[in-house]
């Protein structure tokens, strides 16, 4: 299954909900245009919901840095909403975790972007 | 239990990203079929991914010309795997470590990694021109059914 995005708008945020696989060739590329996307929109506080991801892998991992870099880099925020296990698992392993802003409450994660 | 505890199988599949999923399944078969549990069957699975991404991309570069070979066998006490392109060669000791801090916000360079945290064993050996990786997960008895 590949990966499939639908984007939404929440008092200022971009909401990325995101479902399928982030792979190499399925979603990473995916991913990848739907921030530039946004970015080139003039939005730069994203939301991106893992909720319904099924499965990751080291290039699906890498375009979520690569995410982040490029929206922190832009002077934006990128925070992760609803990690399944797995996905919280490889952010652990890779020491990711601590370096995403990792919500578990959409609302919680709106309030907390820089106003 | 025979059937359980000796399995073999091998494939030569061209360099794709249909390969690198088809050998990501069959790899899931075989550790399902050796008896993993469901925490570790889809560890094994990521580590055999990875191992296949490696050979397809950074192996053999996608070339349609070259080759990648997966062989998969289950013994009594162990699974494992052999994957193997064509490629220039992988020298693991050049490999930066994807934890340091200089590369903790690198876009690539988590596969090794992640293979050796999934796997018992890892094993790489020069083939000239090429690389092969060699996984191993250990079978517990009660897997093994001795």
């Amino acid at each position: 299954m590949s990966m499939k995005v639908k984007t939404r708008q929440v008092d200022g945020i971009t909401i990325l909900d995101l479902s399928g696989r982030i792979t190499l060739g399925e979603g990473s590329v995916t991913i990848r245009d739907a921030v530039r996307d946004v970015l080139a929109k003039g939005s730069n506080k994203i939301l991106l919901n893992l909720g319904d991801i099924s499965y990751i892998d080291s290039s699906g991992i890498g375009e979520l840095v690569s995410a982040f870099t490029t929206v922190k880099n832009s002077g934006g925020e990128l925070k992760l909403l609803n990690l399944t296990k797995k996905v919280h698992d490889l952010l652990q392993i890779t020491k990711l975790y601590t370096v995403f802003d990792v919500k578990d409450d959409e609302a919680t994660a709106i309030s907390s972007f820089t106003k | 239990m025979a059937d359980s505890t000796t399995m073999r199988a091998s494939y030569t599949l061209d360099s794709s990203l249909d390969s690198v999923n088809k050998i990501e399944q069959i790899g899931e078969q075989f550790a399902t079929k050796a008896g993993f549990d469901e925490d570790t069957v889809p560890h094994i699975a990521m580590a055999v991914r990875e191992a296949a991404v490696n050979a397809v991309l950074h192996g053999n570069s996608y070339d349609t010309n070259k080759h990648v070979v997966a062989s998969f066998e289950t013994t009594s006490d162990s699974l494992i795997i052999r994957i193997s392109d064509q490629g220039p060669g992988l020298d693991p000791d050049k490999i930066p470590d994807p934890l340091a801090p200089e590369n903790i916000l690198r876009g690539s360079g988590r596969g090794i990694f992640l293979i050796k945290a999934f796997m018992d064993e890892v094993n790489f050996r020069q083939l000239h021109p090429g690389t092969e990786l060699t996984l191993i997960k250990h079978r517990t008895p009660a897997q093994s059914g001795t």
